[in-house]
């Protein structure tokens, strides 16, 4: 065999083989995978469209250039609802108006916004994921997380902001990185699996900040669960004025993805922690602690997650109201696998989804199509980066050498 | 059971833990509730729930008097674990001190006021049904290796896909459409997690992500602006013959529509077929030990398949349930993560169809005593209340009540050689 192959020397060229390369990259199943849940994504809109079905009697050709039409005027929407209008943002620069410009230039800040705690949950995972643990309660502990944060926001008075934003976010992450904190350390003592156990954890969440908001965190002059507001010293800096809400929580999420990157990559914890995760047998000769690994990476990865709550609670909200997040923490795992559990991926996915999710405000508003048609997308997009395979045999593409990036988590049973 | 396992060792330290926890359990008993409680203060339980046709006396007895016996025989079967131990039977008679202590608050908390107990007992049995099928679905794939983390999305999507279809067309065709769909999804779960060997969870979350997002979606679309496309009806509730009749426990269990019964039928079947059949030693084997079953002959991957795709269908009956069975339309992520809860009642009764049930049933209990608090005047916020599943489940999970029986090969792809 393979003196047959040395006989004939490779006589490709340049194009074939960067074709080829392109073919095995998992970049290309990402870009992909992308891709064809946005033409799903279309596809749904077609097909749920009414009118197609009002044509589609008497003139096929016309029904499906209906649908087409609905699809692309959904993603039209989408895209106006996440970068802007490019035509209403020329004319707003053209009258100088400081207050037109920033109407027109806000839903692009808005994407950043919405992006910011999808950053914070997709590291809190992807943390999870490289120490081959599941954190499927990021939601659980994104609620503790803005729940201490308020806590700290509001009954903290008179400090400077220098030291009560700060001090806000510290509150958050240790709220939440105690509830990750126990399930990592159920896991590592009894062998619960972490999966449950953070279910779990998600309920008792929920149902734990619903009684706090009913009980002492509710604002003492208001009727409905939720909390006062907090001081304006634990605010989080604004960059511009109304209505756009773009703040510094932004530029403070990608520092934590720097960091995550950093404690992963360049330090002998993060080379335990990865090692714990690839390879736990390996890592216990090599006279790591597994206990030690899990629990801390159970803490991070939730500690994480709480910056998420506490971001939203002081860069957005300013209060905090009963069900609040909306499902950042189960999007997180989408953004997770979808970046490929590095920081940096993490980064661009977070980007990604929140430029969706705040498109997709949009889009209902404007071109009558439920937002939850993001969820549809995220989850056919998730399907595919999960399961490469699918996208390789569907477009054709070859098997790269090695699967590097398969996502490995230790067994349900604990071990 | 008998044949999975005939010894059981019970270690000296569980024995005294075990011990430990009664007399604790039989001491709170006198030390928080009855010892502040007036001598005279009567409780009253009510014997008949709502709507029924039966008559019976409420049963009126001294608050004080009854504390002091449970508490008593709490203790007492506390000193005896210490001493000798109840060995195989530890487990049954931490559910019996444990019933005792729920019935001491009960009689506690009612002292001196009126409770329908019957009405309790049927509505707890009532909640039980949605998470008892849904664990039941659970139990079906995990036996065969196959984590199902979807029942959720399952549960969901056959509760539109009833809604829907039973409008459209009749409420059986509904029902049956609902099943389906469920063994649809199920499916999906089957090919990634078993032919593309998709992490098991993994698989599981998409299906999740995607039943929450697309019966929302066809729902805010569809059935929010034509009302009769969300109206499929409800089954009626008819009564057993002769079992309806008995006193007290007629009119709590035999008093229902369809789908209690029909979840009689399944724990019933389930058992038998997963203890007493070829086609259930079979699948606990591929759940257990995939590589001596297929050395066997067993086909590994069919009998996967066949067993999610079943456990899809029991997904899809319970989350009908909700449409057609309790409801009678469909509201936007109504399971409200009742599907998460099956999950925990499988675990909480060791993967098997009965504990499942009695697990069911005491989280039902406590989501309908949660509604009760407010009337009782218990100090226990109804929040508190409903976190009891949640918590009780990871200390199940830790092992605190004895390890559980998970299938060895649960959650691993199998790879054939």
């Amino acid at each position: 065999m393979s003196n047959k192959e040395n006989e004939q020397p490779q006589k490709k060229d340049a194009g074939k083989i960067f074709l080829e390369e392109l073919s095995k990259s998992p970049l290309t199943v990402t870009i992909l995978a992308i891709l064809t849940g946005l033409l799903l994504g279309g596809l749904l809109v077609a097909i749920t469209t009414e009118d197609v079905y009002a044509t589609i009697g008497s003139s096929p050709w016309e029904a499906i250039k209906i649908g087409a039409n609905a699809a692309w005027k959904t993603y039209q929407a989408l895209f106006t609802g996440s970068v802007g209008n490019p035509a209403k943002i020329v004319a707003a620069f053209q009258s100088g108006e400081a207050e037109a410009i920033r109407r027109a230039v806000n839903p692009f800040f808005e994407s950043l916004v919405a992006s910011t705690p999808y950053i914070f949950a997709g590291l809190a995972v992807a943390l999870g994921f490289r120490v081959g643990l599941f954190n499927i309660g990021a939601e659980g502990q994104l609620f503790i997380g803005a729940t201490t944060t308020v806590m700290a926001a509001i009954f903290i008075k008179g400090l400077p902001a220098i030291i009560h934003v700060p001090l806000s976010l510290l509150a958050g992450f240790v709220g939440g990185g105690l509830w990750g904190f126990i399930p990592g350390w159920l896991k590592a003592k009894t062998g619960g699996h972490e999966v449950i156990n953070t279910i779990m954890m998600n309920y008792i969440a929920f149902r734990l900040s619903e009684f706090l908001l009913r009980g002492p965190l509710k604002d003492p002059n208001g009727y409905t669960p939720v909390s006062a507001d907090i001081e304006d010293s634990a605010k989080l800096f604004r960059f511009f004025e109304n209505p756009i809400r773009f703040h510094i929580g932004f530029f403070v999420a990608l520092l934590f993805a720097y960091l995550v990157y950093w404690l992963l990559f360049k330090t002998t914890w993060g080379f335990a922690l990865r090692t714990v995760g690839s390879n736990p047998r390996a890592a216990k000769y090599a006279g790591m602690s597994i206990v030690k690994s899990t629990v801390l990476a159970m803490f991070l990865s939730g500690g994480l997650a709480g910056l998420a709550g506490a971001n939203e609670v002081l860069g957005v909200n300013h209060n905090l109201a009963v069900a609040f997040s909306s499902g950042y923490g189960f999007d997180a795992i989408a953004l997770a696998l979808l970046g490929k559990s590095h920081p940096f991926g993490v980064v661009l996915a977070a980007i990604m989804f929140g430029f969706l999710r705040n498109g997709a405000i949009q889009m209902q508003l404007t071109a009558g199509i439920p937002i939850d048609i993001i969820s549809v997308l995220q989850a056919a997009i998730l399907a595919f980066i999960a399961a490469p395979a699918i996208i390789r045999t569907m477009y054709r593409l070859k098997e790269p050498d090695m699967d590097l990036d398969a996502v490995t988590l230790r067994g349900w049973g604990g071990n | 059971m008998t044949t999975t396992k005939t010894i059981e060792y019970i270690s000296p330290t569980r024995r005294r833990a075990m011990g430990i926890i009664f007399l604790v359990l039989g001491i709170l008993l006198w030390l928080i509730f009855a010892r502040g409680l007036d001598g005279e203060a009567v409780t009253t339980f009510g014997l008949i729930p709502g709507g029924s046709g039966q008559e019976l006396p409420d049963w009126v007895f001294n608050s004080l008097n009854m504390l002091n016996i449970l508490s008593v025989m709490s203790i007492a079967l506390g000193g005896y674990q210490l001493a000798r131990g109840f060995g195989k039977r530890t487990n049954l008679m931490l559910g019996i001190v444990a019933m005792m202590f729920i019935f001491g608050f009960l009689s506690w908390a009612t002292s001196g006021g009126t409770l329908n107990l019957a009405g309790l007992l049927r509505s707890a049995l009532v909640k039980a049904v949605p998470l008892t099928l849904g664990a039941l679905s659970g139990v079906l794939c995990e036996r065969s290796g196959v984590v199902n983390i979807a029942i959720e999305g399952m549960m969901l999507t056959g509760a539109f896909v009833g809604a829907f279809v039973g409008s459209v067309t009749n409420i059986w065709i509904g029902l049956i459409a609902a099943v389906l769909s469920g063994g649809l999804l199920a499916w999906i779960l089957a090919l990634l997690s078993i032919k593309y060997k998709t992490d098991q969870i993994i698989a599981g979350t998409v299906i999740n992500i995607f039943a929450t997002g697309i019966t929302s979606f066809l729902s805010a679309k569809f059935l929010q602006k034509y009302q009769y496309l969300n109206d499929p009806g409800r089954f009626p509730t008819f009564e057993a013959p002769v079992l309806s009749k008995i006193p007290f426990i007629g009119p709590i269990m035999f008093q229902h529509n369809m789908f209690v019964y029909a979840l009689y039928f399944f724990l019933i079947a389930l058992t038998i077929g997963l203890y007493y059949t070829r086609w259930g030693l079979r699948t606990r084997s591929v759940g257990e030990h995939p590589k001596a079953a297929d050395t066997l002959g067993i086909n590994v991957f069919r009998t996967r398949y066949l067993s999610v795709i079943f456990g899809g269908f029991m997904a899809g009956f319970g989350g009908a349930y909700f449409t057609l069975g309790s409801v009678g339309r469909f509201d936007e992520v109504m399971t409200a993560g009742r599907g998460f809860i099956g999950l925990a009642a499988m675990i909480f009764g060791n993967w098997n169809p009965f504990g499942s049930f009695g697990a069911g049933l005491l989280f039902g209990f406590f989501d309908a005593l949660s509604a009760k608090v407010a009337i009782l005047k218990v100090p226990i916020p109804s929040e508190i209340m409903l976190m009891f599943p949640y918590i009780a489940t990871m200390v199940a999970l830790a092992g605190v009540v004895g390890r559980g029986q998970m299938p060895a090969a649960d959650g691993q792809p199998y790879e054939k050689e």
